[in-house]
């Protein structure tokens, strides 16, 4: 490895009394006195949460307003500290639905064991889980910091969907069977 | 008026003593409070500007701006100090421990007593300082009660029991001893200079006040002209003597924890944070008195003039009042000055404290002192 030596320069007359600097730094710290604050007022005044940011986990329903997640329970295998817990159920006859697998019973996020870590977004294969742009997230009691399936669609809502999956497979089965 | 010097002496004392203290203990915490600001304004930040009463909230423009200003953060944390428990770690020698704080009070605020804090024309027309005790001895008594502060921390870095309490009071020992030679020895030529033969000799400090309002180039110009050394070793000296940065090894967050005071909660480190401020506004006054031409608005215009031209010279309340407030200015922008030194430059290291007090300044002040007394001597002839 090439050493490189560095020269400290001597120090100048100047830097060497001292004051002159004291004084050059004074000048720079009144200009600043009467600079804006950059502070941002934070209950009042919200950040611009940039895109990708990785806040409290949610799940969103798809532009029919149908609940995307299948309950096939991937993001609760990944999960590294376990907070996902799933009670997989049938979706009800009748609902409109029915084609699809299955739907979640229950689905809870425990907050006070969430990472952020995103890998249950990135695992699904419904496209059902985001983590949106909620980053502060508080509560009294353990309870209340446990999400369960209705807060969790609350906070999600409906995000726009590329694949439309579901309707696809209904169109394909109203047609013709696949597997005929 | 009439009725207040009815009263007996003492109680007249004692009232002037209380009205005294009445502003300058606010004064105190107000700089508290403006450090914060001040802080806070050079870092780009607002500062404190949340706490609020809900009768004050009610108000509609005076409120939000005192709360912006923090006024009322500064009553909510005096009022945390003052109902904090008040807890005495196991560890300490209880007695030294509580009494520490209380001795760092008491020459806070003795030394008042000497400090002028304005003027008033007689109908005699003889310029009168306002002051508590108009003693000759003036700036030795500043100088020998205010060395006692030292005591209040060498015990409280002894009485805590704490390695870092203990090497903080060893530091503060060490550093204020070794300015205060710098510091005295800064202040002899101006003593020099006002007691010029054939007057009547003084170490008031009003006398210092006279001697920068009088007619003439140099009878009207402030001895930061006459004596630029002086001030600036006697400026250098007080910021030592005040533990402000970059002077505050006593403090030294960094590697001491806090210092002396480090084992102190509640209202005894309020004290001790109440008695740094008073120590600055004293020893700011004492700048503004010797090297600032006190109560005098600017240089080469003295009070007297002022009254003259809008003839206050027959109402000494109004005068008087009027020399207070240019005084406390002049005290106040000091104190900005110290706040802004310490937002600007960082700390020294303790070997670099002691290296600029003994091999800097003291040479600096003992030259300073030979040049200005040979001249002197030389004038004065």
């Amino acid at each position: 490895m090439a050493v490189k030596i560095l020269r400290q320069k001597p120090l100048s007359l100047a830097e060497k009394v001292y004051l002159p600097q004291v004084v050059a730094g004074m000048r720079i710290t009144l200009k600043h006195m009467f600079a804006r604050a950059q502070t941002l007022q934070y209950p009042e005044q919200r950040p611009e949460i940039p895109p990708g940011y990785r806040g409290v986990p949610t799940l969103v329903k798809d532009p029919n307003g149908r609940e995307k997640c299948v309950s096939c329970q991937l993001c609760e295998f990944v999960c590294p500290p376990k907070a996902i817990r799933i009670t997989p159920g049938s979706v009800p006859e009748g609902s409109g639905r029915d084609h699809v697998e299955k739907a979640p019973k229950a689905f809870d996020i425990d907050m006070l064991r969430c990472i952020y870590c995103g890998l249950c977004q990135e695992v699904c294969p419904e496209e059902a889980i985001f983590l949106q742009n909620q980053f502060s997230m508080s509560g009294y009691s353990r309870s209340e910091m446990v999400n369960d399936k209705g807060r969790l669609y609350e906070a999600g809502g409906t995000l726009p969907d590329r694949h439309f999956k579901w309707d696809k497979k209904r169109a394909a089965e109203e047609a013709h069977s696949p597997h005929a | 008026m009439s009725l207040f010097f009815q009263l007996p002496v003492v109680i007249q004392m004692a009232l002037k003593g209380l009205a005294v203290i009445c502003v300058i203990f606010p004064i105190a915490g107000a700089c508290s409070m403006a450090e914060r600001k001040v802080c806070a304004w050079i870092q780009d930040r607002p500062g404190p500007n949340r706490a609020i009463p809900p009768w004050f909230a009610w108000m509609p423009i005076v409120g939000p701006a005192l709360q912006k200003l923090g006024a009322f953060q500064l009553i909510a944390d005096g009022l945390k100090f003052l109902f904090k428990e008040n807890q005495v770690p196991g560890h300490v020698n209880r007695f030294y421990f509580v009494a520490a704080p209380f001795l760092a009070m008491i020459p806070a605020l003795s030394t008042v007593t000497v400090v002028p804090f304005g003027a008033y024309i007689d109908p005699s027309g003889h310029t009168v300082p306002l002051i508590l005790a108009n003693l000759d001895v003036g700036i030795l008594a500043v100088f020998a009660v205010a060395s006692l502060g030292i005591y209040s921390m060498i015990l409280a870095g002894w009485s805590s029991n704490s390695k870092y309490s203990f090497l903080g009071g060893v530091r503060a020992s060490a550093q204020l001893i070794s300015y205060e030679l710098s510091l005295t020895l800064a202040v002899i030529p101006v003593f020099l200079w006002i007691n010029a033969p054939g007057r009547e000799g003084t170490l008031g400090l009003g006398r210092a006040v006279e001697f920068q309002s009088q007619p003439g180039f140099w009878g009207g110009s402030w001895f930061i002209f006459i004596m630029p050394v002086s001030a600036l070793v006697f400026l250098i000296a007080l910021f030592a003597e005040t533990n402000r940065l970059p002077f505050d090894t006593i403090e030294s967050e960094a590697d001491l924890v806090g210092g002396f005071h480090t084992e102190y909660g509640a209202f005894k480190w309020g004290l001790f944070f109440v008695a740094e401020y008073l120590n600055m506004i004293i020893g700011s006054a004492v700048f503004v008195l010797l090297f600032f031409g006190g109560w005098n608005p600017l240089p080469w215009v003295p009070l007297s003039a002022v009254a003259g031209w809008f003839g206050l010279a027959g109402h000494p309340v109004v005068l008087g009042f009027v020399s207070v407030c240019i005084f406390l200015a002049k005290v106040l922008f000091m104190i900005f000055f110290f706040m802004w030194v310490r937002w600007t430059v960082p700390r020294f290291r303790y070997d670099q404290v002691m290296r600029i007090g003994w091999r800097i300044l003291l040479p600096l002040a003992i030259a300073n002192l030979l040049v200005y007394a040979i001249g002197i001597a030389l004038i004065q002839h």
